[in-house]
């Protein structure tokens, strides 16, 4: 017998109290949790993203269309980025302004390599209000995981209001599960020293992230 | 790596080592309180926390119940979406496949995100023995990798290291696994933090072989997913070329709407968080992003066991937040290794006897760690009886019973005069030979216990099987507290196990 059918004649014969009938929808799952914590206006829903990304330690900055490039550009000067890279399908005019050389990821690039780039801008699928969270799922203007993941400084533009969703129940119905999803609350942080929390083990130890109105 | 749990000495010998550290005490008392008080704040920003609760522990029974269906249906979806699925009976087999996948690639070095699956089943010491070296990527289970040392909490598994003795091991260990600590390397967290940033990201950019386990598996989508904090855990599932996940068969959740009720419990309840700083999802491969091969190792493990029994499987539906430990007196008093497996505290008291059998000393005693104060079972996020499985394990290593072994059905003898009740009370000795544990315990019964049901509404729950009192095990504990401290204090003990 193999693995497979050893553990599954194990998993029916203990099951074996289970009523025949019984279908795999049954027992029922009460579903009467809330969808939604409280009830905003849309405005008010993208100021509680800024307040629970800010209290877990991401900076944030706003921005109206016009002036997107000029914020981009000061926030890399102040990291000192001298390399960028950028995913495919970011609007070029989020870039206009910057002065860094411009790193594309190709799939022969190594890890080691992204490893020596400064920073990354990217868009993202969507946020969540609720819980102060980004989510990325390698669609338009966010690339391939990796490059969000080596390169220690993060911007991520947030279109607001309309990639804001409430919460997680309305975050999972309008994401895809065959997509690879990054979920990022605040920048990488650990609490295994003495339970004191340290901002950047592994992934990027500063994230901010643009509202970007209009 | 030599150290494993086999052997640990039974609850009692063990728990009386580590109180009598006085700075292991002084580290778990600090942390557990700390994060007991953020998690009850956490909770309660959520109005609808108790519905999310009933919910996720209906979810896990549902799956529990049918869970061929749900394993057959992930598996399929797994392997549609490009990965490879593996079955394995126990831990043996589990390390015997990762081993020959790993030995496939041609690489003798792994990365590895924490994962209890993978403790549980010594995977790291059985893939040394291959000559393959698995590097520890979590800060907390690097201190514990480098100091040659095992994991004391589920959530912090460095929880008894201060950060001079994390200085001490970074300085005299990194160096021989791989790029040295920093010269003049301080105590401070940052440093300890950067320092070990510098070790690891050497590994990962380099490793072409990732090892995980996973919080979950959607058996709809066949996607898993992986909840972190410090991105070790992206690296490890983003960068390699080979990923292989090892993951226990009750992992899995039906749709992939139910994951909207577990990452609203699981941050809460583990790091008080409204949402931990990373969230991973995967189904099986994507082009040009993330590994190219994919293998899935399900693993049983005595978890066909714990499913044969009928009290005991409320158990699989742990979704290993920690909650249980932060609030149990007899953990904070004994720390972690004194349960003698990956899985210490409450959830360890019952989760080690059924996936492994009360028939050894240590396992038999384990039932009796506890002061059935019930605390643990009010904080738990899928509402695990945790006492009640306590009492009918205790049942089961005095009067024996009906249990399944290796999937084999049998009948386990009283274990009366044998050296398991002698452990097993020595445990329970233990347990009040702490006054101050068991005060802790008693206060908080007191306080919440009555105001939050005992039980889930739910068919198939046969309530009347397990609602009346196993006579033997409290009989027990009213004559070892007479004899022992010659008053009649059996009465308050009732809360024991009705
Ligand atoms: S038993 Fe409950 S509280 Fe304890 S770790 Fe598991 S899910 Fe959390």
């Amino acid at each position: 017998m193999s693995g497979r059918d050893v553990v599954l004649a194990r998993v029916r014969r203990a099951l074996q109290d289970v009523p025949r009938g019984e279908g795999p929808k049954d027992p029922p799952v009460p579903r009467d949790y809330l969808r939604v914590h409280g009830s905003r206006t849309p405005a008010e829903s993208v100021n509680l993203l800024a307040e629970n990304l800010v209290d877990y330690r991401a900076i944030v900055h706003r921005s109206e269309p016009g002036e997107l490039d000029m914020l981009i550009m000061r926030l890399l000067a102040e990291r000192g980025a001298e390399t960028v890279l950028v995913p495919p399908g970011l609007p070029p005019s989020w870039m206009a302004a910057a002065d860094p050389v411009r790193i594309h990821d190709r799939a022969a690039s190594t890890p080691r390599e992204l490893d020596a780039v400064d920073s990354v801008v990217t868009g993202c699928a969507l946020a969540i209000a609720e819980t102060g969270t980004l989510v990325l799922d390698g669609g338009h203007a966010q690339g391939r995981r990796r490059i969000t993941l080596v390169p220690d400084h993060h911007i991520c533009v947030v279109r607001v209001p309309e990639q804001v969703v409430d919460s997680v129940p309305q975050a999972l119905e309008r994401l895809a599960p065959a997509r690879p999803l990054t979920w990022i609350s605040g920048p990488s942080a650990t609490s295994d020293i003495e339970l004191g929390r340290v901002e950047g083990v592994h992934g990027p130890r500063r994230l901010e992230v643009i509202l970007l109105a209009g | 790596m030599s150290v494993t749990y086999l052997g640990m000495p039974a609850f009692p010998e063990a728990a009386a080592a580590s109180t009598r550290d006085p700075r292991l005490r002084a580290n778990l008392t600090h942390a557990t309180h700390t994060i007991r008080d953020k998690r009850a704040k956490a909770v309660t920003e959520l109005a609808d926390w108790g519905r999310l609760r009933a919910a996720g522990a209906a979810v896990k029974d549902r799956t529990l119940r049918h869970l061929d269906h749900y394993l057959e249906q992930l598996e399929a979806a797994v392997t549609d979406a490009g990965g490879q699925v593996h079955w394995a009976a126990d831990a043996v087999e589990a390390n015997r496949i990762v081993t020959r996948l790993v030995r496939a690639t041609g690489e003798t070095e792994v990365v590895k995100v924490k994962s209890m699956a993978t403790q549980e089943i010594g995977l790291n010491e059985a893939l040394a023995e291959a000559g393959i070296h698995a590097y520890e990527t979590d800060l907390a289970e690097l201190i514990v990798q480098l100091g040659d040392d095992l994991p004391s909490h589920i959530l912090v598994p460095a929880i008894h290291r201060d950060r001079a003795e994390i200085r001490d091991i970074f300085r005299r260990e990194m160096g021989h696994w791989g790029r040295p600590a920093p010269e003049g390397l301080s105590d401070s967290p940052a440093e300890l933090a950067e320092a070990a940033r510098l070790h690891l990201r050497e590994k990962f950019l380099s490793a072409k072989v990732g090892i995980s386990g996973a919080n979950f598996m959607v058996a709809e989508s066949g996607t898993l997913v992986v909840v972190e904090s410090e991105g070790n855990g992206r690296m490890c599932l983003t960068l390699p070329e080979t990923l292989i996940s090892v993951v226990g068969i009750e992992k899995v959740v039906p749709t992939w709407r139910d994951l909207e009720v577990f990452l609203q419990l699981l941050p809460r309840s583990s790091t008080a968080e409204r949402m931990n700083p990373y969230t991973s999802t995967w189904t099986g491969t994507t082009d040009g992003d993330g590994p190219r091969t994919f293998h899935l190792v399900l693993l049983d493990n005595g978890r066909t066991d714990t499913l044969a029994d009928t009290v005991g499987r409320q158990a699989l539906r742990c979704i290993r937040c920690s909650a249980c430990l932060n609030v149990c007196p007899v953990y904070e008093r004994a720390g972690g290794h004194a349960y003698g497996s990956p899985y210490p505290g409450p959830i360890g008291a019952i989760l080690t006897p059924q996936l492994r059998g009360v028939e050894g000393s240590l396992e038999a005693s384990l039932p009796y760690a506890s002061s059935l104060c019930g605390a643990c079972y009010e904080v738990c996020p899928v509402a695990i009886d945790i006492p009640e499985v306590l009492v009918h394990l205790r049942e089961r290593v005095v009067e024996g019973g009906p249990v399944t072994r290796g999937g084999v059905r049998t009948v386990l003898k009283s274990a009366k005069g044998h050296a398991a009740e002698r452990a097993a009370m020595r445990a329970a000795g233990w347990v009040f030979g702490h006054p101050r544990a068991l005060r802790a315990g008693m206060r908080l019964t007191s306080r919440t216990r009555r105001l939050h049901p005992r039980r889930l509404p739910g068919p198939g729950r046969a309530w009347s099987d397990t609602r009346d009192l196993p006579a033997v095990p409290a009989e027990s504990f009213r004559d070892w507290w007479r004899r022992t401290r010659g008053t009649s204090s059996g009465s308050k003990q009732r809360g024991d196990g009705e």
